[in-house]
């Protein structure tokens, strides 16, 4: 082997590590901007009070009482509890009330469907701000403010956002399967069970998953209807008045706090990633 | 179990299998109460959740409501509009700080998303671990998301540590007037995944003919972007900026939080819109009118006010991109 030999391999590694240097750093730069953030809120949660408020970058104690702290300092279990019950219970609404009704624009033959689909599609721009005002009297008037009863209850008429996906999909699944089986003289909601149901459990899943996520993260409707209530308050609301109960410079306990509370979340998305990928997938936004 | 429930899913396939509708005419229309029971929830929640509230919000914008109060109410008339107009300025600082964000907030985190997407895209190796990486911060909690801002971005606060490092002196962030709404684009950026992941799948779709027929012709990366990736993504980008537009209209939760928890020493009331009014919102003014000072009249009137607002910008968009969408569809 000559010299020269030797030097070209070598150059040919060296462009070889350039060129993956060039693939890669323009999205190693991009992702660590999108982690910085991320790191700091989940370090501050490990540090001690002093160090939280002086921008520390790194714990040098590392402080594992935070977390057991969040829960003195506020009703962190309590809140949790209704979280899951806000979150859990209006999933289990959404489904079930949206399925039948994504059927019935999808699958029955009936004058007015695509004049109901317009509908859905309506209810899906007004402004949540529109709508609450009046509401919130009217759940003042039956005596639910206060209660979680105004997060899960309309969760069970419909969801327009959830039915419009559920059509999206229904419409995707050939004539042929519901057709056979109607001949076969399975009636509808039979035929909705055994046959709609099982082919369109991934788009069930999405729909599932994104309900449950909005209630989880929603903090508008928890903040006006038990936003100073005693028993019924939420994680989201309750984490943002962390500050204004005396503690706003506590970082490390709205980290701490803030940790707990998205770990669900971040469990849900390793878990579920590719139902979330084909989810946004099916908003129908491509083409 | 009830008489009502049960007929739904058994009488119309049992009785329907022998007599003359059978299964000869393949696509039968279904019975009228099939598709009311079936459409019901919706029915009955558009009506309750939907349309009543939207037209009760209505009325009360014409009468002087207070709710909770037990005064008579009056008929106004359009005086709430008139007064949203000429009698408050918090109103107009509300949609100016609106309108900043519409117009400086929407085109920078569609065009971040877009980068990001091209960035991931031109990854051979390992695509899938960055667009975890990418997507992440769109999945944490808004009031979560704005919390660790608050920390990452306070005076004395890690970045400006780092900045510090940099020979940089950071501002003061979400307590500095000047920089609190670029603090919460900051934020809108980092949590653009979502968009993100959109704009990926579209750029993934463009055949690679058409990448191949512009390096035949010449063309280089930033070439091949603009006139071959761009085109194709438009639809993305319309759909971007539109869903964009109408998020930051009913802008609330990012704001709320970042003015009650940066700066905590005044009663909630006075928090809104802190610092100095900069994060005062038109979704923020209308909570505080409406739910924090009881004025439920005006309130109304600022809600439909928005509604029609969305509504029209929504129009005037659809109407202004079609062109521009269309085109450079065709132009490729």
């Amino acid at each position: 082997m000559s010299t020269i030999d030797v030097t070209k391999r070598q150059s040919h590694v060296g462009r070889r590590l350039l060129y993956a240097l060039a693939e890669h750093a323009p999205a190693v730069a991009v992702a660590l901007c999108f982690l910085l953030p991320l790191t700091i809120g989940v370090l501050t949660a490990f540090m001690t009070q002093h160090q939280a408020g002086t921008g520390s970058l790194w714990p040098s104690p590392w402080e594992f009482g935070n977390f057991r702290k969040v829960f003195s300092v506020m009703p962190f279990g309590r809140d949790l509890l209704n979280t899951m019950l806000y979150a859990g219970l209006s999933t289990v609404g959404v489904v079930v009330s949206s399925v039948p009704v994504a059927y019935a624009l999808a699958r029955l033959r009936w004058r007015g469907r695509e004049g109901v689909f317009l509908v859905v599609l309506a209810a899906m721009m007004i402004p949540a701000q529109v709508t609450s005002l009046p509401l919130y009297v009217m759940y003042a008037h039956i005596g639910w403010v206060g209660t979680l009863k105004p997060l899960i209850v309309p969760s069970f008429f419909g969801d327009a956002f959830s039915i419009f996906l559920l059509r999206q999909f229904f419409l995707t699944i050939p004539d042929e399967f519901t057709e056979a089986a109607r001949v076969d003289g399975a009636g509808e909601l039979r035929i909705l069970w055994r046959v709609l149901i099982p082919m369109a459990k991934p788009a069930i899943a999405a729909v599932g998953l994104f309900a449950f996520l909005y209630a989880w993260n929603d903090f508008y409707n928890p903040l006006l209807y038990t936003g100073n209530s005693d028993t019924g308050q939420t994680l989201a609301v309750a984490l943002s008045q962390l500050a204004k109960n005396g503690h706003q410079n506590a970082y490390e306990l709205q980290m701490a706090a803030s940790l707990m509370f998205l770990l669900p979340v971040l469990v849900l998305f390793f878990l579920a990633q590719k139902v979330f990928v084909e989810g946004i997938a099916l908003t129908g936004v491509k083409g | 179990m009830t008489s009502v429930l049960a007929p739904v899913g058994e009488a119309p396939g049992s009785a329907r299998t022998r007599p003359a509708r059978g299964g000869r005419r393949r696509p039968s229309r279904a019975r009228w109460w099939v598709v009311l029971a079936f459409l019901s929830p919706f029915v009955i929640g558009f009506c309750v959740f939907v349309l009543y509230p939207v037209a009760a919000t209505l009325y009360y914008s014409l009468t002087d409501f207070q709710a909770g109060s037990y005064r008579p109410v009056q008929f106004v008339g359009l005086r709430n509009y008139r007064a949203l107009f000429s009698q408050s300025d918090t109103f107009w600082v509300a949609v100016r700080n609106t309108l900043w964000m519409v117009v400086v907030m929407v085109p920078l985190r569609t065009g971040w998303a877009m980068l990001t997407a091209w960035v991931i895209i031109r990854v051979k190796r390992g695509r899938a671990v960055y667009r975890t990486l990418f997507f992440l911060p769109s999945m944490v909690p808004v009031v979560a998301a704005a919390l660790s801002f608050i920390v990452l971005l306070n005076p004395v606060g890690p970045l400006n540590r780092l900045l510090g490092w940099a020979g940089i002196n950071g501002p003061g962030w979400f307590s500095d007037p000047a920089w609190s709404k670029p603090s919460l684009v900051l934020m809108a950026l980092w949590a653009s995944g979502n968009v993100m992941v959109i704009f990926s799948a579209a750029m993934l779709d463009v055949p690679r003919e058409l990448y191949e027929a512009a390096e035949l012709d010449g063309a280089n990366a930033l070439q091949k972007f603009r006139s071959v990736t761009l085109p194709a993504i438009s639809p993305v980008i319309f759909f971007a900026l539109l869903t964009g537009m109408i998020y930051t209209f009913q802008y609330f939760t990012e704001a709320f939080v970042a003015s009650s928890s940066a700066n905590a020493t005044s009663s909630s009331n006075d928090l809104i819109g802190y610092p100095a009014n900069s994060l005062l919102f038109y979704s923020t003014e209308l909570y505080r009118q409406g739910f924090a000072y009881f004025k439920t009249g005006y309130a109304s009137a600022m809600a439909w006010l928005l509604f029609l607002v969305i509504f029209a910008a929504t129009v005037v968009f659809i109407r202004a991109s079609r062109r521009f969408v269309h085109h450079a569809g065709g132009g490729r």
